[in-house]
């Protein structure tokens, strides 16, 4: 028979919990190569999910969106780039499927549109102020007593 | 019988209101006493009408009458009580009324609150309510009954759509509806004072409050709306330029710059033209939104069921509301003043700069979303335009605007100079930047956009720390900070709280898309990963049961340097009725950062895809609205604005000497 | 009035003008750029004789159309009985049928139940050809040439008016 001691005790309670410490095991990347599949990512967010109301392929559980994402994955690991990927998307589907509005004809005033309204603004509230200094003082409300910039300044 | 009551009701309310409008416009027009005095109780009948008609609506849902069309397409015999509630407004149909009953809430609170404005205002504003609520309340009746039956009866409900059963969606809706239909009121306002012919600082005044508790509001409803996507839809995200959370960002941004614009004709009685059409403008966003959304004339994950005949119908009421209002503004605007005279480097000028770019910014939204309708409609091809394009475009018009927003304030009124805001700045910048670079730095990786971003964020609290600076500093006899600091105006303060709330708004949006990680990882019972010095052991997948839904949960233990932090509980729903897999996802959230955890795809072993994400900063975003919200409700607090009836000889002075520099 | 008080006015009747034309249009369907273009080239199994390899080039020459369809797709069996009728009438053009993403005996089992007007029919397991296609929803139908370029397709079912309006003319246009 074994006589139990109490270094056998220290033995068995190490060799459980050994066992259970190992038995956690570190959970493997959920993409066969991660790197890849943040490229895919990426490139999936600007695309547009076809059979979606109004969501990527990358958010989408579409079937679908799932094939897509499975094609993009396969393209990347054989050396197309993004661009190409994104023009592959482009021949079957059209520019609908690209969220960001590629820069042509049709396109420009959607881009460039912000930037002339801005310069625009900014350059008509310019002459109109300027139209007003040049005003005489009766063309406006006559000032008060107090200082508008009273009371907490000095 | 409810339901029939329910309609009845609304069929007497659009009498009630087609009364309102007509009489009290009428009255006003021809300054006759009685017509007039019938403005309030006609609104506060009116209120009543519809108040009770939702509640015959909300009864049929609480009471699962599912012979009630409306009803049985939106809710179960399984859904709890007060997803049965919110599915009032779960559809199309009641969420309209939802609008109606808003609408009525704003016009009883002016008829309310409103005794110290002359009566031939009053009425005008109710009477434009009325008519505003005429047509709504047609178009419900016409094309969108809630109260149609469904005969036979279904034997169980459709159930409400599954991303619809969580806390948010219960206050979301109401709290964007107050918003938006709030700015019914700063319209009505403009509406009036254009009929009447009294447009001034008074007038100001007055729409100043009404139109700050709408946005009030309506920040609420948006950063509401965002944060329960984040935690609702699965993935993290919580913006997607999508056209409806456009539709709501639009009036948003012009009902900005009213607000802005209100303060000049206020203080100065300058911008009365400009701010009148701000007021049409925000309104008409309003309404331009509720078309959007339920029109189908853009694809959206939020849009309705859609039906063309309803778009048309919706169509014709914002041109008869909007193009009445935009000839009404044509023909009177040139009879209105200048207000008092301004330099070019002035406080109005700041002032006149924010409004034009908050106007840009919210133009560039506009054409962005409804760029691919007008592709469309010319016949040049279909295209989308999503998130990259605004996030380009809407950040890059923000660098101004935020820049501005460090000067503005400090600008003095009437006439100041360059060279001395310049100086008064002069720390304020290199400060920012610093603060920018370091918070890099301590993150691990500096990036330009991000460093940016924060340069403009820390920016603005610069400048406010320098303005607080000089209206604390000593004065004469008055040395006491803390008595100073009792002196300022609620309405600055205001101004101050909210300013910071869009520099934490910034800061947050800065921090968390620069320095965000996730993983996808395979987790079965008893996996380990790590992300961002966290510690995820999925200790075990099970079954649990829902009221009307069964999920498989995982037990995620995040722990960090071997201390427990929490225990997240991602669940992946299946609803009884509406299959439709949906994702719950589990976070622990501080200031400082998220664990956001959610389950994706099961794996044909068992384990389960989990996505897990880093989230640094990511509720200084919703904690930014609320300070913004905080900075209003400061402003609204404003002494002059609780004010009693006073005789209006007395109220110019005061609206000038009563200590507002804003 | 001051014409510069107008701007806003007609800033949004012109608005009104497209939003008003929006209303007839609709922002889901994506017209297909491969119209004018040559048709993908595939090569893949037949659905019944899964030995047998049907290729694009084997139908260079004639006038075909394809057809996608599936037995999981609900708007396909709405459809079925329009394309068995018009593959019994005189002078009808070659159509092939398109299995996607469907399960070899589901798809012959759907067949044998609603009838077969197809002269040969392409499976395609994987989605593949589909995405080639352009294919985003089922049921589509494409019109190839002589020359094997794309001529029309048809997003959605056909329905009776597309065929006389649109298909029918456009086939005898071809095979002129």
């Amino acid at each position: 028979m074994l006589k139990l001691n109490l270094r056998h005790a220290w033995l068995c309670l190490f060799l459980v919990l050994g066992v259970g410490v190992v038995q956690a095991k570190e959970a493997e990347s959920a993409a066969a190569n991660p790197e890849i599949e943040a490229r895919m990512m990426t490139l999936a967010t600007e695309l547009r999910c076809l059979v979606c109301q109004n969501q990527t392929i990358a958010d989408s559980h579409a079937d679908l969106a799932v094939d897509l994402r499975q094609q993009i994955r396969e393209m990347l690991a054989t050396g197309k780039t993004e661009n190409e990927i994104r023009d592959y998307m482009v021949q079957r589907y059209g520019d609908f499927v690209l969220y960001k509005p590629p820069f042509k004809a049709s396109t420009a005033v959607l881009w460039i549109g912000p930037a002339v309204l801005l310069v625009l603004a900014l350059t008509l509230l310019g002459l109109m102020l300027r139209k007003r200094q040049r005003l005489s003082d009766d063309a406006f409300d006559p000032e008060p007593e107090a200082d508008p910039n009273t009371p907490n300044k000095a | 019988m409810i339901p029939e009551i329910g309609h009845l009701l609304l069929i007497m309310a659009l009498g009630v209101a087609l009364a309102q409008g007509v009489v009290s416009l009428t009255g006003a027009q021809r300054e006759n006493g009685a017509w007039m005095a019938l403005s309030r109780p006609l609104a506060w009948v009116q209120f009543v009408l519809v108040a009770l008609s939702f509640a015959c609506l909300t009864a049929s849902f609480v009471q699962l009458d599912f012979s009630v069309l409306y009803v049985a397409s939106n809710s179960n015999t399984d859904l709890p009580l007060a997803y049965r509630i919110a599915g009032v407004w779960g559809g199309h149909e009641g969420s309209l009324l939802l609008w109606m009953l808003m609408l009525n809430v704003w016009s009883v609170a002016v008829a309310a609150f409103s005794r110290s404005l002359p009566a031939v205002f009053v009425s005008r504003i109710l009477g434009v309510l009325g008519l505003v609520a005429v047509g709504f309340l047609l178009f419900t009746l016409i094309t969108s009954n809630p109260f149609e039956r469904l005969l036979p009866a279904a034997l169980e409900g459709r159930d409400l759509n599954p991303l619809l059963q969580d806390p948010g969606m219960v206050i979301h809706p109401p709290m964007l509806y107050m918003g938006y239909v709030g700015f019914s009121v700063a319209f009505a306002f403009a509406i009036a004072a254009l009929l009447g012919g009294q447009l001034d600082s008074t007038w100001a005044r007055w729409t100043r409050p009404w139109t700050t508790a709408a946005w009030i509001f309506l920040t609420f409803g948006i950063g509401l709306g965002s944060w329960w996507a984040y935690n609702e839809l699965g993935w993290g995200g919580w913006w997607f330029w999508d056209p409806v959370e456009n539709a709501s960002f639009m009036p948003w941004l012009a009902g900005t710059a009213l607000i802005h614009s209100l303060a000049v004709t206020e203080k100065r009685g300058g911008f009365k033209v400009w701010t009148v059409l701000l007021s049409i403008v925000a309104f008409s966003l309003s309404l331009l939104g509720t078309f959007l959304v339920r029109s189908g004339v853009l694809s959206s994950v939020h849009a309705f069921a859609t039906d063309p005949r309803r778009g048309l119908f919706i169509l014709a009421f914002l041109v008869i509301v909007i193009g009445s209002s935009l000839v009404l503004y044509a023909w009177r605007a040139p009879k209105v003043g200048l207000g008092q005279r301004f330099g070019l480097v002035s406080k109005e000028s700041m002032l006149l700069v924010n409004n034009m770019l908050l106007i840009v910014a919210a133009a560039a939204v506009l054409l962005g979303t409804l760029y691919p309708l007008f592709l469309d409609a010319m016949g040049m091809g279909k295209i989308s335009v999503g998130a990259p394009y605004f996030e380009t475009v809407f950040g890059l018009l923000m660098v101004p605007v935020m820049f501005a927003m460090g000067i503005g304030p400090l600008v003095r009124w009437k006439q100041d100079e360059i060279g001395g805001v310049a100086r008064r700045l002069r720390f304020a910048l290199p400060i920012a930047l610093a603060a920018a670079l370091l918070v890099g730095w301590s993150a691990g990786r500096i990036s330009l956009v991000a460093t940016g971003g924060l340069t403009l964020a820390f920016w603005i609290v610069a400048s406010i720390g320098v303005d607080l600076v000089e209206r604390l500093r000593p004065v004469g006899q008055q040395t006491n900070v803390i008595a100073r600091m009792r002196l300022l105006p609620r309405a600055m303060v205001g101004m101050m709280v909210a300013h910071f709330g869009v520099a934490a708004f910034a800061f947050g949006v800065a921090m968390v898309k620069t320095y965000e990680i996730e993983n996808d990882v395979k987790m079965g019972a008893d996996t380990t990963t790590e992300l961002a010095g966290y510690n995820f052991r999925m200790i075990d997948l099970h079954e649990v049961q829902g009221p009307n839904y069964k999920a498989v949960q995982g037990q995620i233990e995040v722990s960090r340097d071997g201390k427990l932090i929490a225990t997240l509980q991602p669940e992946k729903r299946i609803y009884r009725v509406q299959t439709n897999p949906m994702t719950e996802a589990a976070v622990d959230s501080n200031l400082l950062r998220d664990i956001y955890v959610s389950m994706g795809e099961q794996l044909p072993n068992g384990d389960w895809i989990v996505r897990v994400q880093y989230k640094p900063f990511i509720y200084w975003i919703w904690n930014g609205c609320l300070i913004m919200m905080l900075g209003g409700v400061l402003a609204l607090s404003d002494r002059r604005y609780r004010q009693r009836k006073s005789s209006t000889a007395e109220l110019p002075a005061q609206s000038l000497s009563s200590g507002a520099a804003v | 009035m001051k014409a510069r008080l107008l701007w806003p006015l007609g800033i949004f009747i012109v608005l009104v003008v497209f939003l008003a034309i929006g209303l007839k249009l609709d922002p889901r369907e994506v017209p297909s750029p491969l119209v004018g273009k040559p048709a993908p080239e595939f090569s893949a199994p037949a659905l019944m004789e899964p030995d047998r390899v049907i290729r694009k080039q084997d139908m260079l020459g004639k006038v075909w159309m394809l057809n996608v369809f599936a037995s999981w797709c609900v708007a396909c069996r709405e459809e079925h009985p329009l394309m068995v009728a018009y593959a019994r009438t005189s002078g009808a053009v070659p159509v092939i049928g398109l299995n996607y993403k469907d399960k070899r005996e589901d798809g012959k089992a759907w067949l044998s139940q609603l009838g077969n007007p197809y002269t040969d029919i392409v499976f395609d397991l994987d989605g593949r050809i589909g995405i080639n296609f352009g294919v985003y929803g089922v049921p589509e139908t494409f019109i190839i040439d002589k020359a094997g370029v794309i001529r029309y397709k048809q997003i959605g079912p056909i329905t009776p008016e597309a065929l006389r309006d649109k298909i029918e003319p456009l086939l005898r246009q071809l095979n002129a």
